[in-house]
């Protein structure tokens, strides 16, 4: 996993001097115990918990007492059809997302580091939805595309286009949040596909140039190979968000119609909320596996050329 | 980071190419797209914010016929349950204690993990990357809180927020510490200072550059918090604004011009930030996200 520490600019320089007497000297200077916080916080209100969690999903739970069923919620997880769907949209929204944001981000990232009317402006605005509230975003995309005053069905339906329930209709309900989510964070990915392509030599351009390749052949053979540590960052992070989402479904669609926006995060809390504790813990089992079975082989695949820091 | 924050053209200017026509027209039409994708939605807050209850429902794109923007702040100040002033003051405090701890904390771990190479290093690298990966396990959290008397306190909110925040800082501030010169710690030693001055009298205020970005993008993250504060903190005297958000949703359908009055308020704080500290946020946000 330590694969994942790729920079998509340059790492800033290590100083590596050998370990001469002077420095092991030094070691007692750079007390061990300076962890202990951090450790104690991260033992206590993470590690705990999430190793907890692996007996508690093996027992039906009311915070007070546990009896072991064995592996019946994960039956039961596996079984229900609303359950299952919500298993099913994680991947489905996590994994349109993050494209998304790769591709929108990569062309905005193209456009910004042109010499384009505005540039200041332009980057201000795409990345500042990053910074607001998820709950908020939600709650204005939810009037945004309100099925019959929403703004996007107004203008749809005024040059004569389909006019759809954005959010109230199951086959598209989960779309929507999704391109909501891809507008909040496209302007990260953007960012960190600026910083990688600011960060290819020029040398490259101005030889390419001379050679008189066009626009096509310049990005197909220097911007984008040499922008694949910032695509492997955009690709991590917008999956670990994806993978993980909860707060945008929650404010938008709560998880509906029926169950057809739900995914694991949003199952996680519903069976929470209903009281059943191990079945919610359960849920957070199957998205840490999911989580982790999807990041280690991406994160691997994306920086086996890089080196490690 | 400097690398990031220079935000310097990618190709150079080309004086005298034909293309400068149409750089103009990409321009111009970039700038209205992003108007109308990027800015309407929150044009859209504003005038909502400043309509009638009535005029707000209709949630046209239209200016309100009479401004209401000033009884709207004062209606959403006033209401007295939904206490969006004890909100703000509760996401304070939450904020600045989590992310005070986070800074502290964090700070140690990535100067010693820089500076000792160690057998443990691995190890702790592991974990801290668990940490950003890893999706906290809910229940079990609010069994260890309840075990520990922190359910439903602000203490124990803080706790939970600066435990979620440890891995990003760690990244952030063992990088930083890797660029400032080692001969500068075995001077201070030199100097006589022990490893608590050497740390906070001499290493500490060297990271003040990564310590604004830090407070920044953990300020604006804990915040904008929705999820954790929902199930760790649950109790309407102990609400975020995010939760009086969330709360004023669910009841007052009628009240929209509120409920966007609300959306409204909780935009500043982070817009303000990022007029002020556009460098560094943009800065934490893509070396956090680059360590991702």
């Amino acid at each position: 996993m330590t694969a994942t520490l790729t920079t998509a600019v340059a790492p800033p320089q290590t100083t590596k001097a050998g370990p001469g007497p002077a420095r092991s000297r030094m070691r007692s200077f750079y007390p061990a115990w300076f962890f202990i916080p951090a450790i104690a916080l991260y033992v206590v209100f993470f590690a705990v918990p999430t190793f907890a969690g692996f007996w508690f999903a093996l027992t039906r739970w009311t915070l007070f007492d546990q009896t072991f069923i064995g592996f019946d919620n994960f039956v039961r997880f596996f079984q229900d059809p609303q359950l299952v769907s919500g298993f099913v949209h994680t991947f489905e929204y996590g994994f349109v997302t993050s494209a998304a944001k790769v591709v929108l981000g990569l062309a905005l990232a193209l456009l910004l580091t042109s010499p384009v009317l505005g540039r200041g402006y332009l980057r201000a605005v795409v990345f500042f939805p990053v910074l607001v509230s998820t709950i908020g975003i939600g709650i204005t995309f939810k009037a945004l595309l309100d099925p019959f005053h929403g703004i996007v069905n107004g203008i749809l339906g005024s040059v004569g286009l389909p006019t759809p329930g954005w959010l109230t209709d199951p086959a598209l309900a989960l779309w929507s949040v999704a391109a909501v989510d891809v507008w909040k964070g496209v302007g990260i990915a953007t960012l960190i596909f600026i910083a990688g392509i600011v960060a290819i030599p020029q040398e490259y351009f101005e030889a390419a140039r001379v050679d008189g390749a066009s626009a096509w052949t310049i990005f197909r053979n220097i911007t984008l190979p040499l922008s694949r540590p910032a695509m492997g960052t955009v690709i991590i992070l917008s999956l670990i968000g994806g993978l993980r989402s909860f707060d945008l479904i929650w404010a938008m669609t709560g998880g509906g119609p029926g169950f057809t926006s739900d995914v694991i995060a949003s199952v996680i809390y519903k069976q929470y909320q209903a009281g059943f504790y191990g079945l919610s813990t359960a849920g957070n089992v199957v998205l840490f596996v999911v989580v982790t079975a999807i990041m280690v082989p991406v994160s691997w695949l994306l920086n086996r050329k890089e080196p490690e820091l | 980071m400097s690398a990031v924050t220079a935000a310097r053209p990618a190709t150079p200017a080309r004086r005298r190419h034909p293309g400068t026509v149409r750089r103009w027209v990409i321009g111009v039409v970039a700038i209205v797209v992003s108007f109308v994708v990027f800015l309407v939605p929150f044009v859209f807050v504003l005038l909502q914010a400043a309509k009638s209850p009535a005029e707000a429902n209709q949630l046209g794109f239209t200016l309100p016929t009479d401004w209401q923007l000033w009884q709207n702040l004062r209606a959403v100040f006033q209401s007295g349950e939904s206490g969006i002033v004890r909100a703000f003051v509760n996401s304070a405090v939450l904020t600045v204690g989590s992310v005070l701890i986070m800074v502290v904390f964090s700070a140690m771990v990535g100067y010693v993990l820089q500076r000792r190479p160690g057998r443990w290093n691995g190890l702790i690298n592991f974990f801290v990357l668990a940490g950003l990966i890893v999706p906290p396990a809910i229940v079990p959290t609010i069994w260890v809180l309840q075990g520990l008397n922190l359910f439903k306190t602000m203490g124990g909110m803080i706790l939970i927020e600066a435990t979620f925040g440890l891995s990003f800082c760690i990244l952030l501030f063992r990088a930083f510490v890797a660029t400032i010169p080692k001969e500068l710690d075995e001077a201070a030693v030199l100097d006589g200072a022990g490893p608590i001055r050497l740390f906070f009298g001499v290493v500490l205020p060297l990271l003040k550059p990564v310590i604004i970005t830090v407070v920044l993008v953990q300020s604006v993250a804990v915040f904008n918090d929705f999820a954790n504060p929902l199930y760790f903190l649950p109790g309407s005297e102990n609400a975020t604004v995010q939760q009086t958000l969330y709360a004023f949703q669910s009841q007052s359908v009628s009240q929209l011009n509120l409920l966007f009055t609300d959306v409204l308020l909780i935009t500043i704080p982070p817009l303000v930030l990022y007029v002020f500290f556009q460098r560094q946020i943009v800065a934490g946000m893509t070396s956090g996200a680059v360590k991702g």
